[in-house]
């Protein structure tokens, strides 16, 4: 919990300052049988980054990045439009969206794994041919439909709950309990801290490493999906446009580093909400959108300089002196 | 040799599908449609000469295409709404893009942090300037951008000059020698003697440098600017030097390279515009499977000359 406390704190500062600009903010109502209100807007609206970074957070952990996590929102979202355009049941056309993200992991991986070829490098392919791809699979156009079980995963709601957070919520607790009931979070983060020793130890780097970016997309696909259905199509040119980047900052948000060997599901949920909070808190204040780039320009300077080796030593120097 | 290979492959690549497409399209082998090539790619060109020493020192710089857009819209601004004269507004967006590449190498440095997250900032907060100035597109109407502009040959003469700086810089100069060390091996070149900090800070000053002469090349090109402009260029430019050859891990490569790798990105989109029938997509397709098939040989070089060494 002590470990959690500066992301909290500045969670908690900014959601204050969201109440400033808005007094409105805390205030939860139901209406038409579901909760409403900026809160639940926050986690909504996070919702798609939060599954994103679920999946970037093992791969990131591994000492890697997964830069096709973008395009991969977009194939799943146009595989999935596409199929109950084609008349398929919709939980099918979701199992194909899924798939087709699970695929895309798994090339990555194999790319990292097998051919041990730099993450940045192996996942820029799909990152540049994914969408391409998207592309191919809606011939361009923006495909919309009606079917009203899949648009649910986007709009409809649980006992008043809106699904995408019900799914992230499930998300975040299934995968804390696959990581630390198992020893599979202690092993991801061995191979981000020494691969060279977790192989000797016995670990299988390869096999884990695999299944972390095929992780990755499969949670990309499940983000894209929640996006498609919430506007009822696919549009293979803007769907998950630049979210790789989003979700890469909320896993290093919630105190992960990008050197590797650190994961926790939960301090990425506050990561993705910290940063929703941020872009939610800029347009109740009023300003252009476009204020979010600087505000994330400024998010990121900050947690490189807190990050810094060189200010930690000379912070921990002060420390013990005292 | 082995090194080389390469870079070979590269050329051969594009004379490959340079052939393919002249058989297809026999106009193709015109002075006017090769001019174009070179004129139409001139600030993809630039670009990459910028992102090839950067991934040479072994870094990488995202923050490129947004410069381009910052220097557009700051050039549009000066020019049209200040009457700053033209070469006067060029020579203040190059010392921008100059100090704000040694800024970002700068906090690499000082920092150690991974160049993927600074530079990742920096994109945000240059594109993010550009909606500071403004949010509408701009356009630019001074004599001079119509007189340099298409058939003048400005551009491409900007982008081969670029080039040849380039390489000389690279092959020639002290610096050069420093960014092959450091992107081969950061500690053995801070051993040898090589002023790691003075080299990044450097190598990411010659990246602003180079984004900001592409900014230029790009507002000639369009005869205009606007914020959104050359959004994921910087994914071009970093595709077209893994083509060229260099290995992103650093150390290893060149600009003879990158200057094949943005002429085929470039034979790719024309043989797309003079088929007609062909969808953009597949533009992006191709890049992929390019760069996919040149990561592919570039493991298997390294894999056949480790085993030879050893």
């Amino acid at each position: 919990m002590r470990k959690a406390a500066p992301q909290l704190i500045a969670l908690g500062l900014l959601l204050l300052a969201d109440w400033i600009v808005f007094p409105g903010f805390f205030s939860l109502s139901i209406a038409e049988g579901r909760l409403t209100g900026s809160l639940i807007d926050i986690l909504n609206r996070g919702a798609p980054v939060a599954l994103l970074a679920l999946g970037m957070a093992p791969v990131i952990a591994t000492r890697g990045i997964d830069l096709s996590v973008g395009a991969v929102m977009a194939i799943a979202g146009a595989v999935a439009a596409v199929s109950v355009e084609a008349g398929y049941p919709w939980w099918l056309a979701v199992a194909f969206a899924l798939g087709a993200g699970l695929a895309a992991g798994l090339w990555n991986g194999a790319l990292v794994a097998l051919l041990e070829i730099q993450p940045i490098v192996a996942t820029l392919v799909l990152m540049v041919a994914g969408r391409g791809i998207a592309q191919l699979i809606t011939e361009g156009r923006i495909v919309t439909f009606t079917e009203p079980h899949l648009a649910a995963l986007g709009s409809g709601s649980v006992i008043g709950v809106p699904v995408p957070i019900v799914i992230a919520l499930a998300m975040v607790a299934g995968l804390t309990l696959l990581a630390r009931r198992t020893a599979l979070g202690l092993f991801i983060e061995a191979v981000g801290v020494n691969p060279r020793a977790s192989r000797l130890a016995g670990i299988n780097t390869r096999g884990l490493l695999i299944a972390a970016y095929a992780g990755s997309g499969l949670m990309a696909a499940l983000a894209g999906v929640i996006v498609a259905a919430d506007i009822r199509g696919a549009d293979a040119n803007n769907a998950g446009l630049w979210l790789e980047l989003d979700a890469i900052l909320a896993v290093v948000l919630g105190g992960a580093s990008l050197f590797g060997g650190r994961l926790s599901f939960a301090m990425t949920l506050l990561g993705a909400l910290t940063l929703q909070a941020l872009k939610t808190g800029i347009l109740l204040a009023g300003f252009p959108p476009e204020f979010n780039l600087v505000a994330m320009a400024a998010v990121v300077s900050v947690l490189l300089v807190v990050q810094a080796p060189t200010i930690r030593s000379r912070l921990a120097r002060g420390r013990a002196r005292t | 040799m082995t090194r080389n290979l390469p870079s070979l492959v590269t050329v051969a690549v594009f004379a490959l599908l340079y052939a393919l497409c002249a058989m297809q399209f026999p106009f193709m082998l015109s002075a006017r449609v090769a001019g174009n090539l070179l004129s139409d790619n001139a600030f993809l060109g630039v670009l990459a000469v910028g992102m090839t020493v950067v991934i040479l020192s072994g870094g990488i710089d995202l923050s490129v295409g947004a410069v381009v857009a910052f220097t557009g819209v700051l050039l549009a601004i000066l020019i049209e709404w200040h009457g700053v004269n033209p070469w006067l507004a060029f020579a203040i967006a190059l010392g921008i893009g100059s100090a704000y590449g040694a800024l970002i190498g700068a906090a690499i440095h000082w920092l150690q942090a991974p160049p993927f997250i600074v530079t990742l900032a920096a994109m945000f907060l240059a594109r993010g300037a550009c909606f500071l100035l403004t949010t509408d597109s701009i356009s630019i109407t001074h004599p001079l951008y119509a007189d340099l502009s298409g058939g003048s040959g400005f551009s491409a003469g900007v982008m081969l000059l670029a080039f040849a700086g380039g390489a000389v810089m690279l092959r020639m100069t002290r610096f050069g020698a420093s960014v092959y060390a450091l992107g081969g091996d950061a500690r053995a070149a801070e051993l040898m003697g090589v002023s790691t900090g003075r080299t990044t800070v450097r190598t990411y000053a010659f990246s602003g440098f180079a984004a900001a002469l592409a900014g230029i090349l790009f507002s000639i090109y369009t005869q205009s600017a606007q914020p959104l402009a050359a959004v994921g260029i910087e994914l071009d430019a970093i595709a077209a030097v893994v083509i060229g050859g260099t290995l992103l891990s650093g150390g290893t490569g060149g600009l003879l390279g990158s200057f094949f790798g943005v002429m085929i990105l470039g034979l790719i989109q024309s043989y797309i515009l003079f088929t007609g029938t062909l969808s953009s997509w597949w533009a992006k397709i191709a890049t992929g499977v390019l760069l996919f098939g040149f990561i592919a040989m570039q493991r298997l070089v390294l894999l056949v000359s480790a085993r030879r060494l050893g």
